[in-house]
């Protein structure tokens, strides 16, 4: 697919977006279910009661909201770029993540997991730099 | 134990919602007429097919299942993990609606899968 100038910086502002917005609303799930607390107890009505405290928490509902800008973001950007020059957002996102809990959350990553975490985006580049469609049309 | 069996409801549903999306997406067609107007017609026509409602469901549980690992773990544990979801989108793929794998698709889920092994045992 060829892009034109301003196309190609359409792209790269979207898929900027969704790397971004898909690992603060993971994060930001990740803080509102730490206020929640662990859910340890599978009684019905406690689940119940977590289940209403999740959807009162207003991290949650800017997570849901950062994933849902993601979800945007991606389906625009896909109406005219190939699924397989966007997937490297996809790979980036972990990445991301890791950092953003870090500097966010202050999560403790050890040295092996920031080396997991590079083998596991260059893992997802691979898998991603396929031809989006091997199938025949039916 | 019970953060493994939440990550693989996470993986598997998510993974399995998403072929039965893709399944169902397949069957109405390529959308070629992106007005708004033939936008709601095809929504409407995804929401007849059985396997969009069977995938929105595997995707809601996945998505609980998310939400309830995020308050025991921490999430620069619980995402990178996730990443598996391509080994079973490769599996799931090719075994149930017979994609074509390339070997370079494979070395990416190999790599994934170290990856993964990493973060855990760090």
């Amino acid at each position: 697919m060829k892009f034109s100038h301003r196309l190609q910086g359409k792209t790269i502002v979207l898929i900027a977006m969704m790397a971004l917005f898909g690992s603060l609303g993971d994060v930001l799930l990740r803080k509102g279910m730490k206020q929640i607390g662990a859910i340890s107890n599978w009684h019905p009505s406690a689940l119940l009661s977590a289940f209403e405290r999740t959807f009162r928490s207003g991290p949650i509902w800017l997570g849901i909201s950062s994933l849902l800008l993601f979800f945007v973001a991606y389906l625009l950007v896909l109406s005219w770029a190939d699924y397989s020059y966007v997937q490297p957002a996809s790979a980036t996102g972990y990445l991301f993540v890791a950092i953003l809990g870090y500097l966010i959350l202050g999560e403790v990553i050890p040295r092996m997991r920031w080396v997991g975490v590079l083998v596991i985006c260059i893992g997802v580049l691979l898998v991603g730099g396929t031809p989006p469609r091997t199938t025949e049309e039916s | 134990m019970r953060v493994a069996i939440a990550l693989a409801i996470i993986i598997v549903g998510g993974t399995a919602g998403e072929l039965s999306v893709t399944r169902a997406m397949k069957q109405i067609g390529e959308v070629e007429n992106f007005s708004p107007s033939n936008l709601l017609r095809v929504i409407g026509r995804a929401f007849c097919v059985g396997w969009m409602w069977f995938g929105l469901l595997l995707m809601a549980l996945s998505f609980f299942a998310l939400l309830m690992v995020l308050s025991w773990e921490n999430v620069s544990f619980v995402v990178p993990v996730t990443a598996l979801s391509y080994v079973f989108g490769a599996f799931g793929g090719k075994f149930l609606l017979g994609e074509r794998i390339e070997a370079r698709r494979w070395i990416g889920v190999a790599l994934v899968c170290l990856g993964v092994l990493l973060v855990c045992v760090s």
